[in-house]
């Protein structure tokens, strides 16, 4: 009575190209808007990532990132606010074939869907989380979001917010993610290369993606996707290489028990291999979470790229595996006998 | 030798075990009615117990109740008033004696009567000594002392020993209305498979229990209830809850759909969360979700994957879902809510019963969102409306939502149990086929296609914003949101043509028509047959479909110069009818978080009769 197949194998691959993962429906977004370049990066990758576009399911829930699944030509649901994680749940455990996604963003994933991401990332489902991060409500107009850093003033802060922000990649890793990384809405191959690793990953995966909304929180991330400001500010994590970063490529990170520090590599204070060696399998999640709070700390740059990802069995696997593992120790069930058990008499 | 014991033969008993919330009340309630069932008695029963799982011992807050009535005829509620309290401490006595019948028979077990509980309890005096329960027959047993007595030897604490004292009151409730004890000592073996030495104790302090009856000068009369005479078939005894579970798995098979329950534990709907997760074989799949939302929008998730998705839940749950019930309306996916109503507001009284959340399910969301609304009349009903819900969300690709209620899913009933081949298949139809595909066609039900992610070539988006008809389109256009708004009111109307009539029990006019939804489907039954024996000329009808009312309702109701709508609410279904149909209705309207006693409705309706025969 299940769908159970194992995921199939495209022998017949059929090519696609970005334009089979366009809709006929407008791009509602406001020109400028950093969703236009995700939208972009996942219609390019779609085609290069090996499953059928009838396989794939987008799913969101209420914000400006999630009208993203009706610009794909996919299957897709936009759901109500905060809930896509639930619905991405309720999709993919009942058809593990399908390939599912959620594109979502600060205020959707991490306020009033927080209970649902925290509990998609534990049971590691296997769906695709995108979070288009501005720091800033946009559909509703200019609010400040869980991840608007403190003193933030907005429409509904004047004086300034006095909240402390979520990370939400400390929020991931805390919530036992399985595949966390991070890219920016203005680096369009960066950005394939993670959306495309996060695919491959069995199990849940959350990518964080620094958007730029050039209505109410313009230049938010200027200083990473600057030209001139980028190579000093951002550092590419590659696993398995040292933490190197700089227009010159002459500084590094340094990990001195459990901080992190910059160091120059011209002026001889280090050298190459004094550095942290980035290690994205590590089955501790401590590193990564090291590396999640560059972002509290003035002197480190942003680390982007994939921080963790580890090998852990998915709840719809095990889910489906429970099953079939009962119905051969009880043996398929057959309703009559259900029916007519239990404390039985009869009436003549 | 003890002389010979009088028989004495009774047509119907309602018996009422009370204790602390861990004396194993229910667990005695259930033995009795399992054993009571096998013999042939009709019966229903009503549990009553705390919110606390371990109240503090020997409060009257603390005491759990299993209250059982059976007979040797068609019976329809659990009993007004006791005939007889097995009490096992003076709370117990504390909290039921204003409740029992003029006269009965209290069974007290003695030993518990010391100076600390008599206090917990807040008597001065002992009653069993002092005047108090005069006028009621009381058989002080020592229970707790005469149970140790029959343990001795074993190896089991004293503490242990002490917990099987519900055993011997069982025993001698077995022996006082003869039934036999063996169904409950291959339970008692089942349970304690790898327990020995507590299966020997438990079976020796029941059959201890027994042979006291037996043996004792204080019990001179025993009691028997001849079986019932119900129609002929096989038949168990079944609560709402399992029957519910029941119901969406026949649904499931019959449907040939794959079953996916999302659900967040909630008292009193839990159980059917319980039973389905133990039906893995069935291939169905349950979601203990992280919350309310989740469970019902990963049920709207496994609708859109094709599947039978229900969700279940109680009261506060149901407000909680709201929104998601909104986007199951918008998307135009079929799946079933199940509201297990408790007391409320709030948190209100999560173990007892209560009818009202009934304009909530019908009313209750934000905008122009008509859903279909069920509700189940007995325990043994929950499994053909579980049958039903399904089968409405799927032909007309809507959410239906089926209210039960504490009172149904905890109670039980004999069930006769029907044959798989006898239930109706439910047809299910998914679109493949690409040519002239559109999201939002519509059907002859109105009810746009079913297709399954995975199908090539009909990829298509769906979502909480307003769609234009056949296409799907997200639209604003105003003429179109008028169309939509109506199209999803019509959906729940065209159901009125696939639904029973509503039947009258009676004449079809006359003086009075007691109208009812629900769990007092029992209680309003028998107070029409009292009211009809007292010379009444009484009709009842029943409402099991309530959007959409059955299309005779108007005509029915119009036949009789006085309805009346008993309710466990301030008059909820009243409020629909008179606005339906512009009809003035009397209500009777008692909200105790239990279910209605049948003297109450009696009482009313020979009041609005004006107390003339």
């Amino acid at each position: 009575m299940i769908d159970n197949q194992p995921k199939e194998n495209s022998q017949e691959k059929i090519k696609y190209t970005a334009k089979d993962f366009t809709s006929s429906q407008d791009v509602r977004w406001c020109p400028g808007c950093g969703d236009y370049s995700i939208l972009a990066q996942v219609q390019r990758t779609s085609p290069d990532l090996g499953f059928k576009k009838e396989n794939v399911v987008w799913v969101s829930g209420i914000g400006c990132s999630s009208r993203f699944p009706y610009y794909m030509d996919t299957y897709g649901i936009h759901g109500i606010h905060g809930r896509a994680p639930a619905i991405a749940t309720g999709v993919k455990v009942n058809n593990p074939n399908l390939d599912v996604w959620v594109a979502t963003g600060d205020g959707d994933l991490l306020s009033i869907g927080g209970n649902h991401f925290i509990h998609a990332c534990r049971r590691n489902v296997d769906i695709k989380i995108l979070l288009f991060n501005n720091k800033i409500y946009g559909l509703t107009k200019g609010q400040y979001s869980p991840t608007s850093e403190k003193g933030k003033k907005t429409k509904s802060t004047p004086f300034g917010s006095v909240d402390f922000p979520f990370n939400p990649l400390s929020l991931a890793l805390g919530a036992e993610a399985t595949f966390v990384a991070r890219s920016l809405d203005r680096d369009p191959k960066h950005l394939q290369a993670i959306i495309k690793r996060a695919s491959e990953h069995a199990g849940t995966a959350f990518i964080e993606i620094y958007q730029n909304c050039n209505i109410f929180n313009d230049g938010a991330f200027e200083l990473y996707t600057e030209k001139d400001t980028k190579p000093d500010n951002v550092v590419f994590l590659e696993h398995g290489k040292p933490m190197i970063f700089g227009k010159n490529q002459d500084k590094g990170i340094k990990l001195e028990g459990l901080n992190p520090k910059v160091v120059d590599l011209a002026n001889g204070e280090a050298s190459v291999n004094d550095l942290w060696i980035h290690d994205e399998f590590d089955e501790s999640p401590a590193r990564a979470f090291i590396l999640a709070q560059f972002t509290e700390n003035e002197n480190m740059p942003l680390p982007v790229g994939v921080f963790r990802q580890i090998k852990r069995s998915t709840y719809d696997k095990d889910f489906h595996e429970q099953i079939e593992r009962i119905k051969k120790v009880k043996g398929e069930g057959d309703l009559k006998k259900l029916l007519f058990a239990g404390n039985m008499w009869t009436v003549n | 030798m003890p002389k010979e014991k009088e028989v004495q033969n009774l047509s119907e008993v309602t018996v009422r075990f009370a204790g602390d919330s861990g004396d194993g009340m229910q667990l005695t309630g259930s033995q009795f009615s399992d054993t009571t069932a096998l013999m042939g008695n009709d019966l229903s029963t009503l549990p009553d117990y705390p919110a606390e799982i371990r109240a503090p011992i020997g409060t009257v807050y603390g005491v759990s109740g299993f209250q059982l009535h059976f007979s040797s005829s068609d019976i329809h509620t659990p009993g007004d008033r006791p005939d007889i309290l097995v009490a096992m401490n003076p709370a117990a006595i504390k909290k039921n004696i204003s409740e029992l019948k003029p006269g009965a028979m209290i069974i007290a077990n003695i030993d518990s009567f010391d100076r600390k509980n008599l206090q917990l309890a807040k008597y001065e005096t002992n009653p069993l000594e002092d005047s108090s329960l005069e006028g009621y027959e009381v058989y002080p047993v020592p229970i707790g002392s005469l149970t140790a007595k029959a343990l001795q030897g074993t190896s089991l604490s004293p503490k242990e020993v002490s917990r099987c004292k519900n055993f011997f009151a069982l025993g001698l409730m077995y022996w006082l209305f003869d039934r036999q004890v063996d169904q409950t000592v291959s339970w008692i073996q089942k349970k304690f498979a790898k327990k020995p030495e507590f299966i020997e104790a438990n079976t020796n302090a029941l059959l201890a229990g027994y042979n006291y009856g037996e043996n004792t000068e204080l019990f001179n009369t025993r009691y028997n209830v001849e079986p019932a005479k119900l129609p002929k078939g096989t038949y168990r005894s079944i609560s709402g809850n399992e029957a519910t579970a029941l119901g969406f798995l026949a649904a499931s098979v019959k449907s040939k759909l794959p079953l996916f329950l999302g659900s967040y534990p909630i008292t009193p709907a839990s159980e059917i969360l319980q039973y389905l997760s133990n039906y893995k074989n069935f291939g169905v799949k349950t979601l203990q979700a992280e919350d309310e939302i989740a469970g019902i929008t990963s049920a709207i998730g496994a609708a859109f994957a094709g599947n039978l998705a229900i969700t279940t839940t109680s009261g506060p749950g149901l407000a909680l879902k709201t929104e998601a019930i909104g986007l199951a309306l918008m998307t135009e996916l079929p799946i079933v809510i199940v509201d297990v109503q408790r007391g409320g507001p709030s948190t209100g009284l999560p173990t007892k019963t209560e009818q009202a959340d009934l304009l909530q399910a019908v009313y209750g969301r934000n905008g122009e969102a008509p859903v279909a609304v069920l509700a189940a009349s007995t325990p043994s009903d929950c499994f053909n409306m579980a049958i039903e819900a399904s089968r409405l969300a799927i032909k007309y690709m809507t959410p239906v939502i089926l209210l039960t209620d504490g009172y149904l899913a905890n109670g039980s009933e004999p069930w006769k149990i029907p044959h798989a081949n006898e239930l109706p298949d439910i047809p299910v139809k998914f679109r493949t086929e690409k040519e002239g595909f559109a999201p939002y066609l519509r059907d002859g039900n109105l009810s746009r296609p079913w297709v399954k992610p995975g199908t090539p070539g009909l990829e298509h988006r769906i979502g909480g914003l307003e769609k234009a008809n056949i296409s799907g389109a997200v639209s604003y256009d105003p003429e179109n949101h008028n169309l939509m708004i109506n199209l999803r009111a019509q959906k729940v109307k065209n159901m009125v043509n696939d639904i029973p009539d509503l039947t009258v029990d009676g004449d079809m006019e006359g003086d009075i028509l007691v109208l009812g939804w629900g769990g007092t489907y029992g209680a309003i039954k028998e107070a029409v047959i009292k009211a009809r024996e007292a010379g009444y000329n009484v009709s009842q009808a029943h409402l099991k479909y309530i959007n959409p009312l059955p299309k005779n309702t108007e005509y029915v109701l119009k036949g009789f110069k006085n309805v009346l709508i008993p309710e466990i609410n301030l008059g909820q279904l009243s409020k629909i009818i008179r606005s339906e149909f512009l009809i003035p209705v009397k209500q009777l309207n008692i909200v105790r978080g239990l279910p209605f006693r049948v003297s109450d409705i009696e009482n009313k309706i020979k009041e609005v009769l004006g107390g003339i025969a």
